[in-house]
């Protein structure tokens, strides 16, 4: 009798964790509905939100989402790898352990740390040793002035991208170090014993080996990179247009709906923003799904 | 031939370096921002931040409110993520792992592990802020125990498949029921495991500002009460943060460097913890 009770604890327990993520995607979809019902196809084509005439189109933030998390991947995969591959391949033991112990560690800061230095010690800085300079130094009417053109405050989608990048390299290094680190020295030996340099080897055998778990990592990455919110919303900007170039300052999902879930002005205001939940949501879960799918057929 | 032996080792060498070199970019900017969260932080940083309440702009203060509340709200999502997350482990471990529906869970669990936090704030909301007409330090707690959740529950699966087959075996010979044994054998011989599934929850959730911003809110009072706003560490952060007063600021890197540190003292403990029973 204790036996099925206790047997029958566990597998609720095991359903309440399915239940509620069917109940994130169900709460987002019937709070998000209106907006959905209202403005059709255009909440994800148009790039005008505007609380004041009610119109809401998503096309800006949904941009800024997309194209600071590749941004920030772009930045933070080469780095991630170099960094495993140094730790496991070329730098002393002793050395190597203590580095791969802290950058795990710093995997584990909360996001609103980055957020902060990013909004005190980066913007500032960036504003005034890089974008004035640049912004100084285009011609007018030339491709550099339309690349570079927006207010210099350091606060932008290049610099959010960047925070973004900090954020995510040490969770994706520690992660690639493991993965690297389950390739059998047999292997390893092999290509050494054939003439191969570090390099082939690495190259040739050791990515190879891993790689369906190098792309799991690189969509987790770019999973939370997605979803992050605080380091985000403190430096972006925050401004829903479309951006036009690269020092535009934009918006993101989350950070959009970080500022203006509990301001929101109306009944569609708030729609609109769970509407735009749901597309985050939509977006990660094939991503974080598929990384998980690649990441689960090799065991590391 | 010779050339080529050179254009080989050459190439080695030069990634060799560019590996060297992304290791010193990613540690020099990790260090940049700790460096500047301890050199803000500890200015900032004295009993007053402990013991008085949130100041007006200008005036003298501190976070008590804030620490406090972050502590009731992660207790309490703890205590319903260690129940919850111990028990789904235990049954992908022991009952349902292999069963279909068993694979179909532990994918979903994966997926929630890394889900937007932000997202899991707006399905609370929903679920516990909107039908009862308030912010509530409760729909809080649940939000921070969905994001706990999955790693207990992952952590608890892991460390009881590495529980040895004989101890069950044992267990069993000697008539006791297999609800038994999960109890009182397999529970008892993965504690500090368990503990640090548990640890490395609570890590996660101290620091996480997205979902309570429209659950808990925030509450410029010292409050204890968990049915109404209550303020939490990384949200008044926030709010002091993108304020314009400087002790405000002042303030925020205070807190932005109380959180960082017990975070990561919680994971160094967590880890260490984990270091032990694998030696055990």
């Amino acid at each position: 009798m204790g036996d099925m009770l206790f047997q029958a604890a566990c597998f609720a327990a095991a359903t309440l964790l399915m239940a509620a993520l069917a109940g994130v995607v169900i709460s987002l979809a019937i709070g998000g509905w209106p907006a959905f019902a209202k403005f059709g196809l255009g909440f994800l084509t148009s790039s005008e939100w505007n609380p004041v005439t009610e119109v809401y189109g998503a096309a800006g933030p949904i941009v800024g989402t997309l194209v600071t998390s590749f941004v920030s991947l772009a930045i933070a995969l080469p780095l991630a790898i170099g960094v495993s591959v140094f730790l496991v391949e070329f730098c002393p033991r002793q050395i190597a352990r203590p580095v791969a112990i802290a950058v795990e560690l710093l995997a584990g800061i909360p996001s609103i740390v980055y957020g902060m230095w990013g909004l005190f010690v980066l913007a500032p800085w960036f504003a005034e040793h890089v974008q004035l300079p640049l912004i100084m130094n285009a011609e007018p009417g030339s491709w550099q002035d339309k690349i570079f053109s927006g207010v210099p405050n350091g606060a932008n989608i290049f610099t959010a991208s960047l925070i973004l990048a900090i954020m995510i390299l040490p969770y994706m290094a520690a992660v690639f170090r493991e993965l690297f680190l389950t390739v059998p020295p047999q292997v390893r030996e092999a290509a050494y014993g054939l003439g191969c340099t570090p390099f082939e080897v690495i190259r040739s055998i050791i990515i190879p080996y891993v790689r369906r778990g190098m792309v799991g990592v690189v969509m987790l990455g770019l999973g939370r990179a997605l979803g992050e919110t605080m380091a985000v919303t403190f430096i972006i900007g925050n401004s829903h247009a479309f951006p036009d170039s690269a020092f535009a300052s934009g918006s993101t999902i989350a950070s959009t709906i970080a500022n203006e879930f509990t301001e929101a002005t109306g009944e569609m205001h708030t729609a609109a923003l769970i509407a735009l939940g749901l597309v985050l949501f939509l977006i990660t879960f094939s991503v974080l799904a598929v990384a998980r799918a690649l990441l689960s057929s090799q065991k590391y | 031939m010779f050339d080529r032996m050179m254009f080989r080792q050459f190439l080695n060498g030069a990634f060799v370096v560019a590996c060297g070199l992304a290791t010193l970019i990613a540690l020099g900017a990790l260090i940049l921002i700790l460096w500047s969260l301890v050199q803000q932080g500890l200015g900032g940083l004295d009993l007053k931040v402990f013991t008085m309440t949130q100041p007006a702009p200008g005036s003298v203060g501190g976070l008590s409110n804030a620490i406090v509340g972050s502590i009731f709200m992660c207790a309490w999502a703890m205590i319903f993520a260690l129940v919850v997350g111990v028990l789904a482990g235990t049954w992908l471990a022991e009952y349902g792992g292999d069963t279909p529906y068993g694979h179909v869970v532990r994918f979903l669990n994966d997926v929630l592990l890394s889900a937007p936090s932000i997202l899991v704030g707006l399905f609370v909301y929903e679920l516990l802020v909107r039908p009862f007409h308030g912010f509530s330090a409760w729909a809080g707690a649940v939000a921070l125990a969905f994001l706990a959740t999955p790693i207990v529950t992952r952590t608890t699966e892991d460390i009881l498949n590495l529980q040895a087959g004989a101890l069950r075996e044992a267990g069993m010979a000697l008539g006791a029921s297999k609800s038994f044994v999960i109890r009182k054998i397999i529970w008892k011989s993965a504690r500090a495991g368990l503990v640090t599934g548990g640890l490395l929850g609570f890590a996660r959730i101290s620091g996480e500002t997205a979902p309570l911003l429209f659950t808990s809110l925030g509450n410029q009072f010292f409050s204890t009460d968990m049915s109404h706003p209550m303020a939490s560490l990384p949200t008044t952060i926030f709010q002091f943060a993108l304020s314009a007063y400087d002790d405000w600021r002042r303030l925020a890197w205070a807190g932005a460097l109380l959180i960082a540190v017990a975070v990561l003292s919680i994971n160094i403990i967590g880890r260490a913890l984990a270091r032990e029973t694998r030696r055990a």
